[in-house]
């Protein structure tokens, strides 16, 4: 008996902070190595998509004509009369338009997500949650939009749309951003609806209405934070897509208009020399490809940092 | 039909309408009613031929019929019975919080301490649920949401109805969950549930019921899903705070030991219906149901020899899709004769005048004495 009692205040003093769902997933995601280059790599996006023109050595549209004529008239080499990653054949910095590119990039993944979000997850809540026919109205509309072409609405919708001020507010950018969204949030609506489905059947959401919460708390306060580890997963998925689908319409001529570079424009533009200056597809087509393996690594990694059953399984 | 014909002969039989002071009756409006004018009435609740049902694809399964009982302010009452026996239909129709759809309370009265309920319309039903009626589920493992922490759920159904300033709403959360015996109360507040163990959960699931001091606690085997000690602390605990808040308390359990040990009233159910009731001691000393002999002859005891097998009550009960009019027990009953086959008994007066029987046998003129 001495013996346990001496034991005993050691045991009063919390041994330690119990870890929540963050710090536990987070500690869960220190350990994946992909993740964590992805993680690098997309701060290091969102640095430049951020701070890109302070570090740019250039304006994205200024063009250096004498250095151009000097070289013999065509695009700069890199390495070129200070130009880092050569300039194009109108004389403008390549190295400075990509970190442009990169703004734009950054912006189509965030604003799109929470276009997707805004659509998808009330959506999918009110499917999941309402049931029946409700859901299945909601849930046939999401399939309509699913079979629809994307690219040809995003056409038709930019055309449409391209004399308004809707269609030149960023620069041309914020119609593209909406008309992705509009394409592409089947994916997270389905998935809160899925998630509400199995979660409204829990006891917790019996219980809470045993003590007369509202619906709409219960679906806020209560559901929506238990799906949230999947959604979080999707969206961040969801942002190569994004990344790509504004770089495939910059690559058609849709979206931001010159001078104004996006990775996709710039490869369109560098096309016409890719013979004689490769560099001008090559670093544009390098920055997309990073940007996207990155956001899938940290995509995975969190996938199995917040559900670890479902680690080793897809 | 066969259900019409059984409605007459129960309304010729006394039923445990004359027992059961009529006076909330008075009450019914064939509009819906509010939460402001409550009739002062003697009994806290009320519930008369209550029926739900549950239409499933099968047909309409009959899980709570035509159940009657009354439960005093303060009072202890108990539901025992087996599984799916709508004991806990009964109870989630009380709070009306029967999933719709399959199920519907398709007839019957529920007068809580006044009021009309099943005739309130939702919003004023939710001001109810939580405030004046709370609930304890059967699994305290699953009924806390995992995201929340535990003082965001107690403080839930506190912000939810009562109107206090923040600082007093937290104090009250650390109060409750110190008076359900969480040591450190205000250090745990900001903890999650799966910090907690099965009977500390439970202990906060109390807490969330009596937030608010609710008239009634709809206890629904609050304590399954605990082992045996845990089980004796928690029956303890909502005891012991049940009297110092002076709530009544609607027990639900399959364990006749913990009826005998909380209840001032016992209702046993069967198949979707009230087979007898009574005062514990009347019931456990006298029971007039071979149901409830077979449920005491099927406790564990201490004079058994080991190795024995436990009593059992052979067959299963019954499927509640279409009932015979015929003694629902009568399948399973050693003592059946053909009129248990031709004809429902109705519950009817034994030799105490709170105790009712469903039985033929039992009757003055059966042949059990």
């Amino acid at each position: 008996m001495a013996t346990r009692s001496t034991a005993l205040p050691a045991r009063a003093a919390r041994p330690r902070k119990s870890a929540g769902l963050w710090s536990d997933a987070f500690g869960r995601l220190r350990k994946n190595r992909l993740a964590l280059v992805g993680l690098g790599l997309v701060t290091l996006l969102l640095f430049t998509g951020l701070f890109g023109p302070l570090l740019a050595p250039w304006s994205y549209s200024f063009q250096d004509l004498k250095s151009v004529a000097a070289g013999g008239g065509g695009p700069l080499p890199p390495l070129a009369y200070g130009h880092l990653l050569g300039t194009d054949q109108l004389g403008r910095d390549l190295f400075s338009r990509l970190l442009d590119g990169a703004r734009i990039s950054v912006s189509v993944a965030f604003v799109v997500q929470l276009v997707i979000l805004t659509i998808g997850v009330p959506i999918g809540a009110l499917a999941g949650w309402f049931g029946g026919r409700l859901d299945n109205a909601l849930m046939r509309f999401t399939d309509i939009i699913y079979a629809f072409p994307d690219l040809l609405f995003i056409i038709l919708l930019t055309v449409v749309f391209r004399e308004t001020f809707f269609g030149r507010a960023m620069d041309g950018l914020l119609i593209v951003f909406v008309a992705i969204g509009l394409t592409s949030w089947v994916t997270v609506a389905r998935l809160v609806r899925g998630q509400l489905l199995a979660l409204k059947e829990t006891e917790f959401v019996e219980a809470a209405r045993a003590i007369g919460v509202t619906d709409r708390k219960i679906v806020t306060k209560h559901l929506l934070p238990n799906g949230i580890g999947p959604i979080i997963v999707a969206v961040t998925l969801g942002i190569p897509g994004a990344i790509l689908a504004e770089s495939t319409l910059a690559y058609i001529g849709i979206g931001v208009q010159p001078p104004r570079a996006s990775w996709g424009s710039l490869i369109a533009e560098g096309q016409k020399y890719v013979r004689a200056e490769p560099h001008l597809v090559l670093f544009p087509a390098i920055a997309i490809a990073v940007a996207l393996i990155s956001f899938t690594f940290l995509g995975d990694g969190l996938r199995d940092a917040l559900d670890p059953k479902l680690k080793g399984k897809q | 039909m066969a259900h019409s014909d059984e409605r007459t002969s129960r309304l010729d039989a006394p039923t445990i309408v004359e027992v059961a002071p009529t006076d909330a009756r008075r009450v019914t409006t064939p509009t819906k009613v509010g939460l402001g004018d409550r009739p002062k009435v003697d009994k806290l609740l009320s519930v008369r031929d209550l029926s739900t049902h549950f239409f499933t694809p099968d047909g309409v399964v009959q899980a709570v019929d035509d159940v009657n009982f009354e439960l005093g302010y303060g009072e202890t009452l108990g539901l025992v019975g087996e599984s799916g026996c709508g004991k806990s239909v009964t109870a989630l129709s009380i709070a009306r919080l029967v999933p719709n759809p399959p199920g519907r309370i398709v007839s019957g009265e529920i007068v809580f301490d006044g009021i009309d309920m099943l005739r309130l319309g939702d919003d004023d039903m939710r001001q109810l649920r939580g405030k004046e009626i709370g609930f304890i589920f059967q699994d305290p493992l699953t009924s806390l949401n995992p995201t929340l922490t535990i003082g965001y759920q107690i403080g839930e159904s506190i912000r939810q109805h009562m109107n206090l300033p923040q600082k007093a709403a937290n104090d009250r959360v650390v109060e409750l969950l110190s008076k359900v015996g969480i040591p450190r109360a205000k250090d745990r507040l900001n903890d999650y549930p799966h910090q907690f163990s099965g009977g500390m959960r439970q202990r906060v699931m109390i807490a969330i019921a009596l937030s608010c001091d609710p008239k009634l606690l709809l206890a629904d085997e609050p304590t399954t899903a605990l082992d045996v000690t845990i089980q004796a602390q928690i029956l303890e605990l909502i005891q012991t705070l049940s009297q110092e808040f002076h709530t009544a308390v609607l027990l639900i359990t399959h364990d006749l030991g913990i009826a005998a040990g909380m209840c001032d009233r016992v209702n046993v159910m069967y198949a979707g219906r009230i087979v007898e009731t009574g005062t514990v001691d009347e019931l456990f000393e006298q029971p007039r149901m071979p149901y409830a002999w077979g449920l005491l002859d099927s406790l564990p005891r201490l004079d058994d020899v080991r190795g024995d097998r436990l009593r059992t009550i052979e067959g299963l009960p019954p499927l509640l899709i279409q009932p015979p009019n015929a003694c629902r027990f009568e399948p399973r009953c050693r003592f059946s004769r053909d009129i248990c086959r031709e004809q429902e008994p109705a519950l009817t007066l034994r030799e105490n005048p709170l105790h009712l029987a469903r039985c033929w046998a039992t009757e003055p003129d059966g042949w059990i004495a």
